[in-house]
């Protein structure tokens, strides 16, 4: 049952994949999302019998690498945190399934995409369920290589195209710290199992490695190259920049990459690898710091970003900040929490918003909406029911978990704690800020789209109906009725599967955290909301006359244009490494230096001298006398000079300079 | 009797060497004068057989020179064959007009 469901989307993936011909639209997406379905019951009788009845499942499935010290098998390992990644994954996947079934019912290559999303859904599950950092790799590398054929599923269209080669790119930036990773803990523990890896952590602490000729502690950068990785993959600031260009694949690709799958694969590593990250408190603080950072820095530009999908997108990398530092603050269950959480309400954002480009006629930029509540008021209820999640609003799904991170933000007691808990908080306002002002662009607002389109627009019907209203049922209820079970007071929910050590462990401080503290988020929250609202329904002229300000403009620009992180990372880093690439490793060493020492130079200089040294042929008698003179001359001068000097000067020497001097001599001008 | 040192002797032979080798290499013209030179070396030669012979009071360097004379002799009348005909076929015997001895 439990390989099963992991190997159910790998053979939906399959049959749509290669007898996606023989099965047509109807059958590869009959096929695959009854697979996905079979899954995520399979993974909630998981979930029953693992997470629930609290007993652990590990299947060593084969062996795949064993040699010498190296064992690395394919081995599945299915505790708390696996079981609750497999249930959101699969949930999550296979309503994305049912909704690509109507959202591409017109597009003709359905099957390619449902075996894409299904090959996803498979790689993400390997990832949750390996029992070692080699397969788990497999899974990582899976991930990113089904994100690119599905950013890239209309590979038509040259944005698509340069998306995902750039979400490509970036994500392999971070691999590669994460394989620096796996490789020093496979240099230094001698293994890469997680069992082994973990029990004998304790005994590395303070032990050097020699890192690039410095010394380092050892867990601490190996926790550092993996949060390298997971800033790849999960989009923390530095390495963001393909999360909202990925938005050029389908809707539902969106849903799945943003939602469930691929950006929480980061925190999953960090959360899986928290018996090491707990002994590492320097990294622990980066982490803190890079993910308030994060999600700081995408809130304010999501704040003015006009493309419906790209606020989402910010939306994501901003809860994903989120996730992050709630990691780095040692609460990895609470960031797991939210992890899930968010999981439901942004595919229901996302999957929403595909809903409202199909209403209008694939309009994607939110100032050509406008006045959608009236024509497709079940999507408009689903909108504002995911919106609410997202900024916490009260007893919705995002405030059990948003507020809980806030919280422990503060209970930390340290800088990173406060400075991720202001962060945080104004970040919480600048979210619930730009989806109110999502909602109101979209739906409320006068009408300013072409009348053609916006009297055209229509709810969707059933497949992405149902999808919406299967989404929204969990994020209204999963956050309250799973709080206590997950991070719950003294719940023995996660088991061995997270490891918090004592000293860093805050929830008792955090529970018990000045009243206003607690209130405060919440509070911006609403304000946010409200202040939104309140802005865009009657300050209208207000909002134009700010942005056309001289310093409105500067600030609308640098929101905008995404603090031109884009235009620094082509100008500088891009345009960097093409120029060197073409200039020196291209120009200098490819085509110059190898090439005048290698097989043109060298071919060309001995035809050269070939050709001058039978140019003394002249055919004239005379010089062949004078030559023949010459050379008894000098045959004779060579043996007296040797009579007389060979003691002291090695006459190999003149040998050779006399055959360099054929080379070096200047170019014989005969004709 | 006057004793002669050797080394003037030897000096005369290789002067007439040298002018034998000059007059091979700084010839351009006629072909005779190649032959002449040729002559003229051998002769050389011959006299610093002779010398040596004398100096070292050994016949052999004598039977030498009677070799080498023969031998001169039939080289001269090869020679001078070859000249004839080359100057039946080319109507000239300039050297500089020998071109076609490069493959």
């Amino acid at each position: 049952m439990y390989l099963l469901l992991i190997f159910f989307p790998l053979i939906g993936s399959f049959c749509a994949g290669l007898f996606g011909r023989k099965l047509g639209p109807f059958g590869a997406s009959y096929i695959t999302v009854s697979c996905l379905i079979f899954a995520f019951i399979l993974s909630s009788f998981a979930f029953y019998e693992v997470a629930l009845l609290n007993c652990c499942v590990y299947i060593k499935f084969a062996p795949w690498i064993n040699s010498e010290m190296l064992n690395a098998d394919w081995g599945f390992l299915f505790d708390s945190l696996t079981v609750v990644m497999c249930c959101v994954v699969t949930f999550v996947s296979s309503i994305v399934h049912l909704y690509s079934t109507e959202y591409m019912a017109y597009d003709p290559h359905l099957p390619r995409f449902m075996s894409y999303l299904s090959l996803f859904t498979f790689f993400m599950l390997i990832l949750v369920t390996a029992d070692n950092f080699i397969q788990m790799f497999v899974g990582w590398e899976g991930v990113g290589l089904c994100s690119y054929l599905l950013i890239n599923f209309w590979f038509t269209r040259i944005q698509a195209n340069k998306a995902a080669i750039k979400a490509m790119v970036l994500n392999r930036i971070g691999d590669f710290g994460l394989v620096l990773g796996i490789l020093i803990v496979f240099v230094e523990y001698k293994a890469v199992d997680y069992a082994t890896v973990f029990a004998i952590t304790p005994i590395f602490t303070n032990k050097l490695f020699n890192f690039l000729g410095l010394d380092f502690d050892l867990i601490s950068i190996v926790c550092f190259f993996l949060f390298v990785g997971a800033v790849g993959k999960s989009a923390q600031l530095g390495l963001h920049t393909w999360l909202p260009d990925a938005m050029e694949g389908p809707t539902p690709v969106s849903a799945l990459i943003h939602a469930a799958t691929m950006v929480t694969a980061g925190v999953f590593l960090i959360a899986r690898t928290s018996p090491l990250f707990e002994y590492a408190p320097s990294i622990l603080s980066l982490v803190t710091v890079i993910g308030a950072c994060t999600a700081f820095f995408a809130a304010t530009v999501g704040l003015l970003q006009n493309d419906l999908k790209r606020v989402i997108a910010y939306s994501t990398c901003s809860q994903l900040g989120y996730m992050v530092f709630a990691c780095g603050l040692s609460n990895y269950s609470v960031g797991v929490f939210h992890l899930v959480n968010h999981a439901f309400f942004k595919a229901l954002l996302f999957l929403g918003a595909g809903s409202i480009i199909h209403a209008v006629a694939d309009e994607q930029d939110m100032r050509k909406m406008g006045g959608l509540k009236n024509l497709i008021p079940f999507t408009y209820s689903m909108m504002v029911i995911g919106s609410l999640a997202l900024i916490g609003f009260p007893f919705l799904t995002g405030f059990y978990s948003k507020d809980v991170i806030l919280e422990v933000a503060y209970g930390k007691y340290t800088s990173e704690g406060h400075f991720s808990y202001i962060l945080g908080s104004v970040g919480a306002f600048l979210t619930a800020f730009y989806s109110t002002r999502l909602v109101y662009l979209t739906f409320l607002s006068t009408p300013n789209g072409y009348k053609t389109v916006i009297c055209a627009a229509y709810d969707s019907s059933y497949q992405i109906s149902l999808s919406l209203l299967l989404l929204s049922i969990p994020s209204v209820l999963i956050g309250f009725y799973s709080k206590d079970m997950i991070i719950g007071f003294g719940t023995d929910f996660w088991g061995n599967a997270v490891f918090v050590s004592s000293e860093n462990m805050n929830r008792v401080d955090s529970e018990f955290i000045t009243h206003m503290y607690k209130i405060l988020p919440v509070a911006l929250s609403l304000l946010g909301s409200i202040s939104s609202f309140l802005l865009y329904l009657f300050g209208n002229k207000l909002l134009v006359q700010l942005k056309m300000s001289v310093l409105g403009k500067k600030v609308y620009n640098f929101l905008n244009k995404k603090w031109f992180f884009d235009k620094v990372y082509n100008e500088y880093v891009s345009q960097f490494f093409f120029t060197i690439s073409y200039t020196i490793t291209y120009k200098i060493i490819d085509r110059g230096i190898i090439e005048v020492f290698g097989p043109m130079g060298l071919s060309s200089i001995i035809t050269k001298k070939a050709w001058n040294i039978s140019k003394l042929q002249t055919g004239y008698l005379y010089h062949y006398t004078f030559f023949i003179l010459i050379g008894l001359t000098v045959l004779l001068g060579i043996r007296q000079f040797w009579l007389l000097s060979g003691n002291f000067v090695d006459f190999k020497i003149f040998s050779l300079f006399f055959l360099l001097s054929f080379f070096l001599g200047k170019r014989v001008q005969t004709h | 009797m006057v004793i002669l040192n050797i080394n003037y002797i030897l000096s005369i032979a290789i002067t007439l060497f040298l002018i034998g080798v000059l007059g091979l290499v700084l010839n351009r013209k006629n072909i005779l004068i190649t032959l002449m030179s040729i002559e003229l070396m051998l002769l050389a030669i011959n006299l610093n057989f002779i010398i040596f012979s004398i100096y070292l009071d050994d016949l052999t360097g004598y039977v030498f020179v009677l070799f080498i004379l023969t031998i001169a002799a039939a080289e001269s009348a090869i020679g001078l064959a070859i000249l004839t005909i080359y100057y039946r076929l080319k109507n000239n015997i300039r050297i500089d007009k020998i071109k076609n001895i490069k493959s």
